[in-house]
């Protein structure tokens, strides 16, 4: 079953298009990625998906649901966790999971059980009482991701749950979302770390200027771009070059020299290396060093794109979101 | 959930509760924020009353002047209840509400009850410090009347502020409401002034101000000082409480995140 099913979904806003006919399927338990710069148009598709925008066009179906004609199933059905903070850091822990239970009209006892089970899901539960003011920015995301699961949603939003977040508390968020992911929730996750969409997706959508450019798995998606290759510094890289084009010993394509530099392209490099060493050795060519290079879903996105994803931050952008979200 | 038409309505009434809850628990959650906002109303109550007292021989001022108080206090954290939904927005916890499974309505409601409920009691709390003017509080049956006119106060101004935020999108527009809505509500109603001693056009004015009409039927009801049968007073306010309570409905529906 196909807990996601957008059609020729579009948002525009003010003559500006956010996010222009996306056609999108996800399946069931699947953990589906949205990776773009800022202003790709990931968190407009994420608010059009949980009722919170309307669409220009198109329709979507989420968990059975049509997004226009059925709201309220629709938020019954999903659990988000928001971009930007969305805890009333006034109140406890507790009070914001209280709260929020009741808005789902999950009853007393049922709302207590769930409470206490969230928030040892996420490794809070000393912290119940605490006004959420005084938490980390890492426990208030872990806070959020609990009360998001609270209403036990068959599809979890997470738009940039690790955003300004330090590497090793991205770490743990990333442990808390395989574990979801390993209790056959359904998820969505926009981001606009590669790192991530790498580590945590089974298919990633590569959104820019609100379309999707590829979808597939984050492997398959690297398999696309010019494969692994290899980088020697070495005495004499012709010589070398035609040592391992004798020797037939490693494969090689794309071979180019730049200064002492050879680099060529390898299936595997890790098996190259002490290869290339032992022709090097052989021939008397001194190495000085030697650099792999895998493929990212960087390379995925130049390729693309035309260009690296972490060109388009700053000020521009964060202008075009304030129209976006201003101006209507 | 498997349970009939009781039931469901249980769930609704809870989720009004729950943005109720919201409220109480952020007001008594910061007993610095409630300390300040009585600064101003004590501080026009002791030394204006006092002051302004002195001038105006023949009516007591310093009795006078408590209920106007009372309904400034209403007047003022209302509106800012009702208007601090723009800090929700700003801050996000608007999002979390709105992505709920509550109809619109229901948090509207909620709040109006959350933010007449803190009002209210602020409220209170400056017509117990008015004993100190002088004041004596009225019998049961009278003073809960002035309970109910409080609420009607508190709550429409929580519906004015709630419309407000759901047209404005800038938290600094905040304080052109602040300038040219709260501010002259209360200069130009009969919280200061009682209506028989203005100038006309003052008077015009502050007669078409719903908060006049409070503001006299607590005088009627603390001080037996009503300018207005206490019936139009009422009727005055019911009536202001059911017109905002509809705008802010609609107005806050209509919004978006």
């Amino acid at each position: 079953m196909n807990i996601i099913e957008t059609e020729g979904l579009t948002k525009k806003f003010n003559g500006f298009t956010a996010v222009d006919g996306l056609n999108l399927t996800v399946k069931e338990g699947e953990l589906f990625g949205l990776l773009g710069p800022n202003g790709a148009g990931k968190s407009t598709t994420m608010y059009m998906l949980t009722t919170l925008l309307k669409p220009t066009s198109g329709s979507a179906k989420v968990n059975g649901f049509d997004i226009k004609t059925q709201a309220h199933q629709v938020r019954t059905s999903i659990g988000v966790v928001f971009q930007d903070h969305t805890l009333d850091d006034r109140l406890s822990a507790f009070d914001n999971l209280d709260i929020h239970g009741r808005l789902y009209g999950i009853p007393g006892g049922e709302r207590q059980k769930r409470i206490k089970a969230v928030l040892e899901l996420v490794d809070l539960p000393e912290w119940a009482d605490k006004q959420v003011r005084v938490f980390s920015g890492g426990m208030k995301r872990r806070l959020e991701i609990a009360r998001g699961l609270l209403q036990t949603p068959k599809l979890l939003f997470l738009d940039e749950p690790t955003l300004g977040l330090d590497p090793q508390t991205r770490r743990h968020i990333w442990e808390y979302i395989e574990k979801l992911r390993r209790e056959g929730v359904s998820i969505i996750l926009s981001t606009h770390y590669l790192e991530e969409a790498d580590y945590l997706c089974d298919r990633v959508a590569i959104i820019d200027h609100g379309k999707i450019v590829a979808l597939d798995t984050p492997a398959a998606l690297k398999n696309i771009v010019q494969g692994s290759s290899i980088q020697i510094d070495c005495s004499d890289p012709q010589k070398l070059l035609a040592e391992l084009g004798k020797s037939k010993s490693v494969k090689h394509t794309n071979a180019k020299i730049a200064g002492q530099v050879l680099t060529f392209g390898t299936p595997e490099p890790g098996r190259a290396i002490p290869l290339v060493m032992k022709l090097a050795e052989k021939a008397k060519i001194a190495v000085n060093s030697i650099e792999t290079h895998k493929p990212s879903l960087e390379d995925v996105f130049i390729h693309y794109t035309g260009r690296s994803i972490r060109e388009e931050k700053g000020s521009g952008v964060d202008e075009m979101r304030r129209r976006m979200f201003r101006g209507h | 959930m498997k349970c009939g038409g009781v039931c469901s309505v249980a769930i609704e009434l809870d989720k009004i509760y729950a943005v109720w809850l919201r409220e109480f628990k952020r007001f008594t959650n910061s007993k610095g924020r409630m300390v300040g906002s009585l600064g101003m109303p004590l501080l026009f109550m002791f030394a204006l009353g006092s002051g302004i007292g002195s001038l105006m021989p023949g009516l007591n001022y310093n009795l006078f002047i408590v209920p106007g108080i009372v309904g400034m206090t209403l007047l003022f954290n209302s509106m800012f209840s009702g208007v601090s939904i723009i800090w929700d927005r700003e801050f996000g916890f608007l999002k979390e509400m709105l992505v709920a499974p509550t109809d619109r309505l229901n948090i509207v409601l909620g709040r109006i009850l959350g933010g007449a409920t803190t009002s209210v009691l602020q409220g209170l709390i400056i017509l117990l410090l008015g004993t100190f003017m002088g004041m004596s509080l009225p019998a049961a049956p009278q003073f809960l009347l002035t309970v109910l006119v409080m609420a009607l106060i508190a709550a429409s101004f929580v519906a004015v502020g709630i419309a407000f935020a759901s047209v404005i999108r800038e938290v600094e527009t905040f304080q052109l409401v602040m300038n040219f809505v709260i501010m002259p509500l209360f200069f130009l109603s009969n919280a200061l002034f009682p209506l028989d001693k203005m100038p006309d056009w003052l008077r015009v004015i502050a007669s078409l101000n719903p908060l006049s009409y409070g503001i006299d039927a607590m005088r009627d009801l603390l001080l037996n000082a009503g300018a207005y049968p206490l019936m139009l007073d009422l009727s005055v306010l019911f009536a202001f409480f059911a017109v905002v309570t509809v705008i802010a409905s609609y107005l806050f529906g209509k919004t978006s995140i």
